[in-house]
């Protein structure tokens, strides 16, 4: 075991699988020369030359899309949207290409890409520049969606998005790429599709995923000092989408809040809470509560800005109002 | 060119005084930028225009009122060309609500729709479709304005770019569209992202007629510039002008610079646009050292209280948070 950053969790998963099968290469805007705009490919390109870390000409719809046809004839792309807004820019390769190729010939193909991308706030980029829209891709059937929130899980799970056969859109938060935990040495994969407990406590259920746990961590520390013990359930995938325990957990708490860094309505919260009572509606005591973004397009002033973002006092309070 | 420069030729000294003002005024105001950046009180992104000068001051000199301006978020030096003055600037890049955006939009979304500058863009080439959709809305209300679309060469190899450019041609819209060719996109070179070097080939290849000009000669950029806006405002159909120039910081504050090396940067620099013009003001006698000097102070003193007014602006209030997000609300 290391403690490492998430960067150096990601960018170990990539080296590793870079090294294990020849045929994962990564494609992206200044992946290479540069080393990546987030240092995540700092030194890759050199190591690994420029034929397996190609740096693309500003065209994210050509960069999904070759990817995606690479990826149906054989190769393994890892295809670097410099950030999650630019996915816009490839929304048809992703929601018309990646997501429905197989089904729509009959499983003929498959196209086995990973798509890394960085969203998040709070870094005063303004509106275009700092959204969290990870449920606007979990939407569509045919994609994996997975947004770890721990270095153990993004390099596990980056693992594991190289090496499905399906197409994996990865999401990275740029404010959590100094985040430091522990990482086992050597090759692990984590399971896609399988939630985590990543805090034990009986007095009420978080759930939450990427920056939204960073956040709750933060809050449970704060409400174990007040004597109330939050268990909080970890996502770590938006599709597929597992509740099993975050029911577990209801069970025995019986009251539950969901944060997520991206806009309420539609959200990660409104899924879940709409699934948690129609499954475990028998666990729920007290109406769930939801933590999100207010609904506005981000500004640029820094205060502005952190008003607009779910805040640890944020969760802090739900917890309290629905214990 | 011929009859351009013969315009330029016949410039008065009150209007190259202005323009030599303007470009140190820009440079100025970018060097301070970087500073106030440097101690926190700039946030997100900062794109500098330091180098590039002579291409939004020669440009838009030559500007009609009526004439929309659009460019991307390197767009500091197209806001004070285009007649936004300094203060309200640097308000906006302090996040102040006295800022051209109100605070909201920060160092990438500067714009003043009375000043007909339609704004600055962050999505790489997203504005070309807006440019083309403005100059399809003058044409369609029988208005006079050109619309005069800036963007880098990174910009030509999206999809965007394409679109604009050929739905421009097919439905005879007028716009000039203006490549700012500084040779890098980020870290990459044109020839590493673009098929073709000479980036007005791509203008070619909709049949659309173009040229290719230095961009560090301020009076060579304003003389080309009022020949193609003179084009596209005669013949009601666009004109792609490429304008070859060089950024003389990095991308954005904090670029490791990785990509190029000094000795490119330092012989760039020997093409100084302001340096040039300066020379070129004192040795054709229309200006003395000493009258320069004088307009540099101008500048420096300009540039101070315009960081007096922004950092004693308030903050925009709480409740801005929810204002401007709909028209009928
Ligand atoms: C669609 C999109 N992709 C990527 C980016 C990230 N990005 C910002 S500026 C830039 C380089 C643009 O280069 P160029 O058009 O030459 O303009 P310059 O910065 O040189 O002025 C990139 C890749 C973005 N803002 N939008
Ligand atoms: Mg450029």
């Amino acid at each position: 075991m290391a403690e490492i950053t998430m960067r150096e969790a990601i960018s170990q998963a990539l080296w590793e699988e870079m090294e294990r099968d020849e045929r994962v290469f990564i494609m992206g805007e200044e992946v290479g020369l540069w080393g990546g705009t987030y240092a995540v490919t700092r030194n890759f390109y050199d190591h690994f030359g420029a034929e397996r870390v190609r740096d693309t000409p500003i065209a994210e719809g050509v960069i999904v899309g070759a990817a995606n046809g690479a990826a149906m004839a054989g190769l393994r792309p890892v295809a670097e949207l410099m950030t999650i807004n630019f996915a816009f820019l490839a929304m048809d390769q992703i929601v018309n290409g990646s997501a429905k190729i197989r089904a729509m010939f009959g499983g003929q193909f498959t196209v086995p890409i990973v798509i890394r991308a960085v969203g998040g706030g709070g870094r005063q980029l303004g509106a275009t520049h700092s959204q969290t829209p990870d449920v606007v891709f979990a939407h569509f059937p045919g994609m994996k969606v997975i947004a770890p929130g721990t270095p153990y899980d993004a390099k596990g799970l980056l693992k594991a998005a190289i090496r499905t056969d399906d197409p994996v859109l990865f999401i990275e938060n740029a404010t959590m790429y100094q985040s430091k935990g522990e990482v086992p040495d050597g090759d692990y994969v984590e399971p896609i599709g399988v939630s985590k407990v990543q805090r034990e406590g009986s007095d009420v259920t978080i759930i939450t995923y990427s920056k939204g746990l960073q956040l709750s961590l933060q809050a449970a520390e704060e409400l174990s000092s007040e004597g109330i013990e939050a268990q909080i359930i970890d996502l770590r995938s938006l599709r597929p989408l597992d509740l099993g325990p975050a029911i577990e957990s209801l069970k025995q708490t019986n009251r539950a809040v969901i944060v997520e860094e991206g806009w309420r309505s539609y959200g990660v919260g409104a899924e879940v809470a709409a699934r948690l009572y129609e499954e475990a509606f028998d666990y729920i005591d007290s109406p769930l509560k939801r933590v999100a973004q207010v609904e506005v397009p981000l500004p640029y002033n820094r205060e502005l800005e952190q008003m607009a973002l779910p805040q640890i006092g944020d969760i802090v309070k739900a917890v309290r109002e629905v214990l | 060119m011929a009859e351009a420069n013969v315009a330029v030729k016949t410039l008065d000294k009150k209007e190259l005084l202005r323009l030599y003002h303007e470009m140190a005024l820009v440079r100025r105001l970018e060097e301070e930028a970087a500073h106030l950046y440097q101690q926190g009180k700039i946030g997100g992104f900062l794109h500098l225009y330091i180098g590039q000068e002579a291409v939004a001051s020669g440009l838009l000199s030559v500007r009609r009122p009526e004439d929309h301006v659009l460019t991307a978020y390197r767009d500091h030096g197209v806001a004070i060309a285009c007649g936004i003055e300094v203060k309200y600037v640097i308000a906006e890049l302090l996040g102040k609500a006295t800022g051209v955006s109100k605070g909201k939009g920060g160092s990438m979304h500067l714009a003043d729709v009375r000043l007909n500058y339609w704004g600055g863009y962050a999505i790489v080439g997203s504005h070309l479709p807006l440019a083309a959709g403005i100059a399809l809305a003058d044409k369609y209300k029988g208005e006079p304005g050109v619309t005069i679309c800036m963007f880098g060469d990174g910009a030509t190899n999206i999809g965007y770019f394409h679109e604009a450019l050929n739905l421009s041609m097919v439905w005879d819209l007028p716009v000039l569209w203006l490549c700012e060719n500084n040779q890098y996109g980020m870290g990459t070179a044109v020839e590493r992202a673009s098929a073709v070097e000479e980036i007005r080939q791509k203008a070619e290849g909709y049949g659309m007629p173009n040229s290719r000009i230095n961009g560090m000669d301020v009076l060579e950029v304003r003389g080309a510039a009022e020949e193609a806006l003179g084009y596209v405002r005669e013949n009601g159909t666009p004109y792609f002008l490429e304008v070859v120039t060089y950024r003389f910081q990095g991308h954005s504050i904090g670029d490791p610079e990785r990509y190029r090396d000094k000795e490119e940067v330092d012989r760039w620099r020997e093409a100084d646009p302001i340096k040039i013009f300066r020379k070129h003001l004192i040795d054709t006698g229309a200006f003395s050292v000493d009258d320069l000097s004088i307009e540099e102070e101008r500048v420096d003193q300009e540039v101070a209280e315009a960081v007096e007014f922004a950092e004693a602006s308030p903050d925009p209030p709480p409740e801005a948070l929810y204002e401007n997000i709909y028209a009928d609300s």
